[in-house]
C-alpha cells in the first residue's frame, strides 16, 4: 500500500506544530488544511495578502476580491488580517512564517528544490512566490510523488531542472515514505504501510540512509 | 481644498505617454483596474513597459492591452494562468519581452524605488537562473543577490474608497500590489468604487496616504475581470 494524496497531506500535517503560521503551496499542499490534527490550530498565510485564511466559501458566497494565491475563492477566519504585498512578503522573506509546504519536480540530497520550470525552450517561465518562500520561511516541507509519471526518481543526487533554491528542503513526504534531508543526504524516517525499504531505495536517485 | 478627482477614466489616463513604464495593480482578477486599462486601450498609447504580477486573463483588461500590441515588455512573476492565452502566444512568437521576477522581489524592488533606495540584497533567487548576471555578495556566510529598485512613470490602481485628497482604503485581497505601486510611481492614477468627502476616512484607517496619489476617478460599478471572462467578453 502506498499513501494517497490525502494521506501524504495528512502525514505532513502531523509534523506541523500547534500554533504555526503556515503557507501552503498550490495543488497537493493545499490538502494539508483538511487534516489538521485534533487539538492543533494552524494560521494560514496566503501571499496575496491574508493571514487567517479559511476554507472555500459555500457555493454562491464567493467574493472575487477574496482569493488565495492559487486565485481560488477563500474565506477569512475571525481574527484574520488583510495587508499589501510588501507586508506579505516581509512575513515570508523576513522569517516570520514557520512552515511552508510545497510541491516539487525534483529535490536533491542536499535539499535543493526545483519546482518552477522544466527549462524546456518553449516553456513560459513562471516563478510566482516560490523562490521567496524557500529563501525566507523557517521550515520547508515538500509533498510529492516519489517518482514521476514515467517512473523517474524525483529525489536525486542533484537536480537537473532549474533550481528554486539551494539547501532549503528539510523533510519530504512522498507516497512511499517520509524522508529527511540531513547533512549527509537523504535519511529514511518512516515507510508507508506495506512499502519495503528495498522499494524506496530502488526508486530514490541518491543514497538513502536509515539512521 | 485639494481635489485630485477627474471626471472620467479617459481623462485620468490621458497623461500616459508612449514608452512609459506603467505599474498596474491586481493579483489575477482581484484589484485589477480594468476600467483604467480599457481607457488606456481606447487611447492607443504604445511601447509600454508594464509591471503586474501576471499578464492578464481572457481578452479583457491587461490581456487585451497586450493583445492590442501596446505593450513592449512585461515585468512580472507569473506570466501564465488558467485563462491566460494572449501573453504566452505573443511571447512564443517573439512579439513581447519578459523580465521574470520573484513575486517578493517584485514588491521589494518597488518598495525600494518608492523609498529612494537604489538597490538591495536578498537571498531570494540566489543560486538560481534568476540570479544570472546579477551581483552576488556573501553576508555572514549566506549568499545574497543584488536587485535594483523599480519605479514607474505611472501607476494604475483600483481601490475601494478614496477621498479627494487621495487617501485610500482597499477591499480584502484586492489590496495586494496597490499600495506599493501608488508609492513607486511618478504619477499615480486610481479608480475608486466610492469617493467620500474629506475627513470621512478616519486618519487611523487610511491605508495609502494621499501624498502617493495624483488622479482619482470614481467608478462606482467597476468591471471585474473574472466576471467578464465568465461571460466570454472581449475588449474592445
Amino acid at each position: 500500500m502506498t499513501w494517497t494524496r490525502e494521506q501524504m497531506a495528512a502525514r505532513a500535517a502531523q509534523d506541523i506544530p500547534d500554533g504555526s503560521y503556515v503557507n501552503l503551496g498550490i495543488g497537493m499542499p493545499e490538502l494539508v488544511a483538511q487534516f489538521v490534527p485534533e487539538g492543533r490550530e494552524f494560521i494560514y498565510h496566503t501571499e496575496n495578502g491574508l493571514l487567517g485564511m479559511g476554507p472555500p466559501p459555500a457555493p454562491g458566497e464567493e467574493d472575487p476580491e477574496l482569493i488565495n494565491a492559487g486565485k481560488k475563492s477563500v474565506t477569512a477566519v475571525p481574527g484574520a488580517a488583510y495587508f499589501d504585498h510588501t507586508d506579505s512578503f516581509t512575513m515570508i522573506r523576513g522569517g516570520h512564517i514557520d512552515v511552508c509546504v510545497l510541491g516539487a519536480m525534483q529535490v536533491s540530497a542536499s535539499g535543493d528544490l526545483a519546482n518552477w520550470s522544466t527549462g524546456a525552450p518553449d516553456a513560459i517561465p513562471a516563478v510566482g512566490g516560490a523562490m521567496d518562500l524557500v529563501a525566507g520561511v523557517k521550515t520547508i516541507f515538500v509533498v510529492t510523488r516519489h517518482v514521476t509519471k514515467t517512473g523517474e526518481p524525483k529525489l536525486l543526487e542533484a537536480c537537473t531542472y532549474p533550481l528554486t533554491g539551494l539547501k532549503v528542503v528539510s523533510r519530504i513526504f512522498t507516497d512511499l515514505a517520509v524522508i529527511d534531508v540531513g547533512p549527509g543526504g537523504f535519511v529514511l524516517k518512516e515507510l508507508a504501510p506495506g512499502v519495503t525499504l528495498e522499494e524506496v531505495i530502488e526508486k530514490t536517485g541518491a543514497p538513502l540512509r536509515t539512521s | 481644498m485639494v481635489d485630485k478627482r477627474v471626471v472620467s477614466a479617459a481623462e485620468a489616463v490621458s497623461v500616459i505617454h508612449d514608452g512609459a513604464v506603467v505599474l498596474i495593480g491586481g493579483f489575477g482578477s482581484a484589484g485589477s483596474p480594468v476600467d483604467l486599462v480599457h481607457a488606456l486601450i481606447d487611447q492607443g498609447t504604445k511601447d509600454l513597459v508594464v509591471v503586474n504580477n501576471n499578464t492578464g486573463n481572457g481578452q479583457v483588461g491587461l490581456a487585451a492591452l497586450i493583445a492590442n500590441g501596446q505593450v513592449r515588455k512585461m515585468i512580472c512573476s507569473y506570466p501564465r494562468s488558467t485563462f491566460s492565452k494572449v501573453f504566452p502566444e505573443m511571447y512564443r512568437a517573439g512579439k513581447i519581452e519578459l523580465e521574470l521576477v520573484p513575486q517578493g522581489t517584485l514588491a521589494e524592488r518597488m518598495r525600494a524605488g518608492a523609498a529612494g533606495i537604489p538597490a538591495f540584497y536578498t537571498p531570494t533567487g540566489a543560486g538560481t537562473p534568476l540570479a544570472e548576471g546579477k551581483e552576488v555578495r556573501d553576508f555572514d556566510g549566506r549568499e545574497y543577490v543584488m536587485e535594483r529598485a523599480l519605479k514607474g512613470d505611472f501607476a494604475l490602481v483600483k481601490c475601494d474608497t478614496a477621498d479627494p485628497m487621495g487617501n485610500l482604503t482597499f477591499n480584502k485581497t484586492a489590496r495586494n500590489f496597490g499600495p506599493v505601486m501608488c508609492r513607486a510611481a511618478e504619477t499615480t492614477i486610481v479608480q475608486a468604487r466610492t469617493v467620500v468627502g474629506i475627513g470621512e476616512i478616519h486618519p487611523e484607517h487610511v491605508v495609502t496616504p494621499g501624498i502617493f496619489v495624483d488622479r482619482i476617478v470614481a467608478i462606482d460599478n467597476p468591471l471585474q475581470e473574472s466576471a467578464l471572462i465568465a461571460e466570454g467578453s472581449c475588449y474592445p
